[in-house]
């Protein structure tokens, strides 16, 4: 398949930026240095691209409907200028991707969304979302417009200040998890008080011929993919393809720990199959591990008991630039899961000592 | 971009160095190295006594985003560690060619050096 690139590929390559392949998307990974990004973020603030982020409209009379059979959460309860975070789950429950509903201002007197897939999922979910309409015989039109639009996340403390410069005051006074559509350099944009690094933030869509005319409206640290998952482990955020996937750690919204994106009285594909599990509890829950033994943990490590029995894997770890030790995160066998109970990792062929640990990490700003 | 790469050292095409004289020789990775790998956070390295083989695998360094083998440039036994890189792995990335060293060896087997690079060679590779 042929690689896909954001609008400025080209402005990133010439700040200095390499680049690692994400979800089919040639994507920044590093401006500066990992640690250099993060601390920017979590200390003043940062600019991601996140252009290769899927976008879905869905526009109708029962685009309300078809959204809510689609996704976990309670889409009716979203009024215009209103998002949600949710999961798309299969009949049995597990996560196909986790995803943002925006509800935008209604379209010829109908309910309009906007969502949000993770990169590469957009035909995907386009399909599924007209295959679901067509079955269900609903009236709403569904829009790849994945290639219409830049996004770009500024985050941090200061990000507040940053967007009151370059927007105006107006936008600061979004409520987490509101949106707006709003004129920047004469270009009309779409800003969200959402993010994915447990800072203060905003995402911001903009059409892609205005890319780099925003981009450079904003002064402060670009960040790339690297620092972007250093802040979210830190949090303990999923990443989809990673920390679940429907193929390869297939895992139902309660295992990861996600089971508040589930409105069991909405009526969605997966929700018996989940109805099920909540009263029957899950096998494994998703933990925080912080290493004890020197070693650093990483995606596919095995956890195991004193006695080398496994229970459990790890699905992401780094070195915490926060707090500058070794965090992982992953499965454990529930009786396991707790707080503080001591485990251990097997970091190539050698057993290190860790111990489940409370997420996040790091206290949440935002 | 411009990588520093010492005259007087030898290199492995994997991007470690040896610096060579008629009783030991010191181990590492180059700037070429630290700069691809970006913030080093773990280094792995074999014990005094252990013998390591050259062109194969004898530790581990890790960034925050990647996990790479090390490779010995020439066969020896361990003579000293560069414990401090236990605690200041950032070494390797602040000064690969001195304070970032890994290992000190006695080689065992002096023709292979032969089989290793040149500072202007190894320039060449990474160009």
């Amino acid at each position: 398949m042929l690689q896909r690139h954001p609008p400025l590929a080209d402005v990133h390559t010439a700040a200095g930026a390499s680049t690692t392949e994400f979800g089919g998307w040639e994507m920044p990974v590093e401006f500066d240095s990992i640690r250099t990004e993060h601390a920017a973020v979590r200390e003043s603030v940062g600019i991601f691209d996140v252009s290769h982020m899927s976008q879905i409209e869905v526009i109708g009379p029962d685009s309300t409907e078809l959204t809510n059979r689609l996704t976990t959460n309670d889409v009716t309860a979203l009024s215009p200028s209103d998002a949600q975070y949710a999961c798309i789950t299969r009949e049995d429950g597990v996560i196909l991707d986790d995803t943002v509903v925006y509800r935008c201002a209604d379209h010829d007197g109908h309910p309009a969304y906007l969502f949000i897939p993770n990169a590469g999922h957009d035909r995907q979910f386009t399909d599924r979302w007209i295959d679901h309409r067509d079955e269900w015989d609903l009236d709403a039109s569904i829009e790849n417009t994945t290639d219409q639009w830049a996004m770009f996340a500024v985050q941090g403390p200061e990000s507040s200040a940053l967007l009151a410069q370059v927007v105006d005051d107006s936008v600061t006074a979004l409520n987490r998890f509101e949106h707006t559509t709003i004129d920047i350099s004469g270009f009309e944009c779409r800003i969200a008080r959402t993010g994915y690094t447990g800072e203060n933030g905003f995402e911001i869509l903009c059409p892609t011929q205005a890319a780099e005319t925003i981009w450079n409206e904003f002064d402060c640290q670009p960040c790339g993919l690297g620092a972007r998952d250093t802040l979210r482990i830190e949090m303990g955020f999923l990443l989809s393809g990673q920390d679940f996937d429907p193929d390869d750690q297939p895992r139902t919204p309660y295992e990861a720990s996600v089971g508040f994106t589930i409105d069991l009285e909405t009526e969605f594909v997966g929700r018996d199959a989940l109805s099920d599990q909540r009263e029957a509890e899950t096998d494994q829950q998703f933990v925080g591990i912080t290493m004890l033994d020197r070693g650093v943990p990483r995606e596919g490590y095995t956890v195991v008991d004193s006695d080398g029995e496994q229970i459990g894997e790890l699905t992401s770890g780094t070195m915490s630039p926060t707090r500058n030790e070794p965090i992982g995160l992953g499965y454990l066998d529930a009786p396991r899961a707790a707080p503080g109970q001591s485990v251990e990792i097997v970091v190539r062929g050698n057993r290190k000592r860790a111990e489940v640990t409370n997420l996040p990490f790091v206290s949440k700003q935002s | 971009m411009d990588f520093d790469v010492p005259e007087g050292l030898r290199y492995l095409e994997s991007h470690e160095w040896a610096q060579i004289d008629s009783i030991k020789a010191q181990i590492g990775i180059t700037d070429f190295a630290q700069d691809e790998l970006g913030d080093v956070v773990f280094v792995e390295l074999p014990a005094v006594g252990d013998k390591i083989d050259a062109k194969e695998a004898f530790g581990v360094v890790e960034s925050i985003k990647a996990v790479s083998d090390l490779y010995a440039p020439i066969s020896g036994e361990v003579t000293a560690v560069n414990e401090a890189l236990f605690n200041q792995p950032e070494l390797v990335n602040d000064d690969p060619f001195d304070d970032g060293w890994m290992l000190q060896i006695a080689p065992s087997d002096e023709t292979e050096l032969d089989e290793l690079l040149s500072a202007a060679e190894y320039r060449e590779q990474i160009a």
